[in-house]
């Protein structure tokens, strides 16, 4: 059905076109047009969409709120009595059943009898609904087609109208980046101030327990110590420290080499390895930390520890021969591998704007490559390369994938890269993941995690912007 | 003069060794940018050579064939999906060996441990569309188990204790017997890729979560690409200099560094508990990817629109066209192949992007082939996730697997982005 509407709706808006062309023909026999036929054409094709999709795009976001009103208000008292959220499932299934999709779920005795009738009741409720729906946009369609065509005249600016809304709908375009900005600030504050209300934001951002297992019980809701992030900050904190420890000095050694030493060649050859290294998903790069580099390092530091126990350093030995798989260092290491090309190829454009004449003057002087290199043009370049390490810090603090998958679960107030540790992301995935009841602190915790990661990953991005833009001015 | 010649001598010697020095310190510092690289690239090798050398196991797999007796008190005419029929063909497979089952029928349950259940279907399957077979002897092939799967392709060894190994030394002795007797074949795994996803490793294919990775894609490009080239040509085209525009600019550069799991909060909030879409489905996949896309799709289209030369807009207008009809006659068509080797580029990061999908309830098992886009389906990179976390081994091979195909699309795509833009990219 929706179908043969859109098809009406579809035909509606080329015959308005075709209308429109053809009655600015007739109407401006012998006169000079303002606009021609077709762009009259296209101002009546606008006139005949928008109302009708306005129409149905409101009806689309009301339709659902006013088919639960219509549903609760004949439903039987049975029904009436569930609790909300059984109720909610018993109208989901109502719907399910009414649409010849099985139930979500077996009902007990009073309910499995109601539930065809109700089901035939949120049928028809959902028919009658989008038909109406559907008729009052072809009602607007025709409105607007009435009008528009009664004001074809060959002195309408109609070019003008029409690109006035072709811009319009570019504008809409880009806001749509806005809302996106928007939407994201809404959701996660809106859902954080539920968490924040039920535990203290100081003991959120300052608490070093973190246990939200232990609060789904109703009776431990914000018990204290369960929700403090702090080991997740250090965690994510240390993660970063390795991932930047590996990819701050070979990302710029590789750019510095690339821009600076490499022929076209080899450049042309290198760039896009990195560039692959670059595109490769992080979800492979999980696998990898899994199930290669976690295993290979365990056996090394286990091996090590064996040859250490019982020897001086026997403490140590025992201590390295339970070292597991998730450790800090696995995750972070295959992060930074991940974040080489990225701080190659930021380091890279950076150290080309240094211009040349300062390269020059270094050589004229008798410099060689590396002095020049070291004193000259990393000096020149500090703030842009400073500028691109904070946004490569920024991205490593948000990564997710490899520290799901490679990194533990236990949260833990540490700076040894050989324990394992949990991160701010890891933690919104296995809250999120589990089980699905929505209202519980435990999955309200995840956005007030995401809210602290967003806020801060925007800080440094915005610090990060800054810097390379004045720097680029500087040497514009 | 020879005192003079003497300090020159002694500041040249100095200077010598400094200069030696400073020419160890260079070659120094140029072997370490090499080394950086050197680093980088080996490191993309091992990822790649790992995965491959874990995964190509998978394209090939095991069948084993055997003749059975449809014994006519065993199975059942009018229903044959009740038929045991994994005993009748382990029974039959020990006699064949010459082994003698206890009274408990361990023995028969081991043998059962070899074969895939899915021999039951397709033996059930035969019996209903031919229901004179029975009491006749049929030859039913079906695919080994995955344990039996491993051993064959040496992934399980004998050399491993019995107890830490999942097949026991009898059932590899079996194997060995039923190998050497040509009951078993190797051969391509065609189930790999003509199936969606089971909890029995040998029965998992990647192709639902493909089809579930292109539905999400399609969504994704239907919105994001019009979307973000329209937001990019009212930027760099129309826009007056204004306070608003500088808001939406900063807007975007910056929404194009949030991390991807906070577009997954977004999708779940947004999405599934405000709108009330279906948890998991390829659109609301797609909406949260299109998102996501959207901030490169309008930076890559901006620059590409830069690129045209003001002289283009120039001609076009003073020929009369208006400010409209020179962008959409004139600029966006010139500045289209890098638009679309933009969108293509960031389609093929947007197919490898994994945490959004996990929140929006990507992390489920889902049986068989996606049809609708507004059902829960799997996708490719979740379908990662899903296998590397799975207990058996067979699905780390599968794994792999699973992401060369990821990696070959995304090769695929890359390179129609290349091929487009070698094409058609014109230097102005």
């Amino acid at each position: 059905m929706t179908w043969l509407f859109l098809l009406i709706l579809i035909a509606a808006a080329v015959a308005a076109f075709l209308g429109g062309r053809a009655l600015a023909r007739r109407r401006s026999v012998g006169v000079r047009a303002h606009s021609r036929p077709a762009q009259h054409g296209a101002w009546a094709l606008i006139w005949t969409a928008v109302p009708a999709l306005s129409v149905l795009l409101a009806a689309a976001v009301f339709a659902p709120g006013v088919e639960q009103q219509l549903m609760a208000a004949g439903a039987p008292e049975a029904v009436q009595e569930l609790e909300p959220f059984r109720r909610q499932a018993f109208y989901a299934d109502a719907a399910a059943v009414g649409a010849g999709r099985p139930a979500a779920q077996i009902w007990p005795a009073p309910y499995a009898e109601l539930l065809p009738a109700e089901g035939r009741r949120a049928a028809r409720i959902h028919l009658m609904l989008s038909l109406g729906g559907w008729v009052a946009a072809l009602l607007a369609a025709a409105l607007g087609a009435l009008y528009v065509f009664g004001r074809i005249r060959p002195d309408l600016r109609a070019r003008n109208r029409v690109e006035g809304w072709i811009v319009g709908a570019l504008f809409a375009c880009s806001a749509v980046a806005v809302l996106t900005t928007l939407g994201i600030v809404a959701s996660l504050v809106l859902d954080s101030t539920r968490f924040f209300a039920s535990v203290p934001i100081a003991e959120f951002l300052f608490g070093s327990q973190w246990s939200p297992q232990t609060a789904i019980r109703a009776d431990q809701v914000g018990s204290t110590g369960a929700f403090g992030a702090l080991p997740l900050f250090a965690g994510t904190f240390l993660i970063m420290l390795i991932a930047m420890a590996v990819a701050a000095p070979v990302g710029l050694f590789s750019a510095i080499y690339l821009s600076e030493y490499a022929g076209p060649a080899f450049r042309a050859t290198v760039k896009p390895v990195l560039e692959i290294l670059a595109g490769v998903p992080t979800v492979v790069y999980g696998f990898f930390a899994a199930l290669t580099v976690g295993p290979a390092l365990r056996g090394f530091f286990n091996g090590l520890g064996a040859l250490l126990a019982g020897g001086p350093l026997d403490p140590v030995g025992q201590y390295l021969m339970l070292v597991q798989n998730q450790m800090a260092l696995v995750a972070g290491g295959v992060m930074g591998i991940m974040l080489i090309p990225f701080v190659s190829s930021l380091s890279d454009d950076i150290i080309n704007a240094v211009p040349q004449s300062l390269r020059d003057g270094s050589y004229a002087m008798g410099a060689t490559k590396s002095e020049t290199v070291s004193r000259v043009l990393l000096p020149a370049a500090l703030p842009g390369v400073a500028g691109a390490m904070l946004l490569a810090v920024s991205r490593a603090i948000g990564e997710t994938m490899i520290v799901t998958m490679a990194a533990g679960l236990a949260a833990r107030l540490t700076l040894n890269p050989l324990d394992t540790v949990t991160t701010v992301t890891v933690q919104i995935v296995t809250l999120l993941t589990g089980d699905q009841e929505f209202d519980s602190p435990k999955t309200l915790a995840a956005f007030g995690l995401g809210l602290t990661l967003f806020v801060v990953t925007l800080l440094l991005n915005i610090v990060a912007q800054r810097i390379v833009i004045t720097y680029r001015q500087q040497y514009d | 003069m020879t005192e003079a010649t003497q300090i020159d001598g002694a500041r040249v010697n100095r200077l010598r060794a400094g200069l030696k020095r400073r020419y160890a310190r260079e070659r120094r510092f140029r072997a370490y940018g090499l080394l950086a690289i050197a680093v980088a690239v080996g490191f993309l090798l091992l990822l790649l050579g790992r995965i491959v050398e874990q995964g190509h196991t998978a394209f090939y797999t095991h069948t084993m064939t055997a003749p059975v007796y449809m014994d006519p008190a065993r199975v059942d005419r009018a229903y044959p999906q009740g038929t045991n029929f994994e005993q009748l063909v382990a029974e039959q497979q020990l006699r064949r060996l010459g082994v003698v089952d206890d009274a408990q029928g361990t023995k028969a349950s081991a043998m059962r441990g070899l074969f895939s259940s899915e021999l039951k279907f397709v033996a059930a399957e035969l019996i209903t569309r031919q229901p004179g077979l029975v009491g006749q002897t049929v030859t039913l092939s079906a695919p080994l188990s995955d344990d039996a799967d491993l051993y064959l392709k040496g992934e399980i060894s004998k050399d491993t204790p019995a107890e830490q190994r999942r097949l026991s030394d009898e059932q590899i002795a079996w194997l060995d017997r039923m190998d050497a007797g040509g009951q078993i074949a190797a051969h391509f795994n065609t189930g790999l890729f003509t199936k969606g996803d089971s909890t029995e490793p040998e029965l998992a294919g990647v192709l639902g979560a493909v089809i579930g990775s292109a539905l999400m894609l399609l969504v994704t490009a239907l919105i994001a690409i019009p979307l973000g080239v329209g937001a990019a040509v009212y930027l760099e085209e129309f826009a007056p200099r204004n306070r608003l525009t500088d808001l939406i600019e900063v807007n975007i550069n910056n929404l194009a560094a949030v991390p991807s799991i906070i577009y997954g909060l977004l999708g779940l909030a947004l999405f599934i508990n405000w709108m009330h879409l279906p948890r998991a489905s390829p659109l609301v996949g797609g909406l949260v990817l299109a998102l996501m896309a959207l901030p490169t799709i309008i930076i890559a289209t901006r620059s590409s629109l830069k690129a045209v030369p003001p002289s283009i807009r120039e001609a076009a207008l003073a020929m009369g066209a208006s400010k409209t009809q020179t962008v959409f006659q004139h600029t966006l068509p010139l500045a289209m192949p890098g638009v679309m080797t933009g969108a293509i580029i960031s389609m093929a990061h947007a197919l490898g992007e994994t945490a959004p999908l996990l929140l929006i309830g990507m992390v489920s098992f889902v049986p068989g082939l996606p049809h609708s886009l507004v059902e829960p389906t799997g996708a490719l990179p979740s379908l990662v996730y899903i296998w590397e976390n799975a207990s058996e081994r067979a699905f780390h091979e599968r794994t792999a697997a699973a992401i060369l195909v990821l990696l070959a699309f995304m090769i695929v795509m890359n390179a129609a982005a290349i091929v487009l833009r070698r094409r058609f990219e014109r230097r102005w």
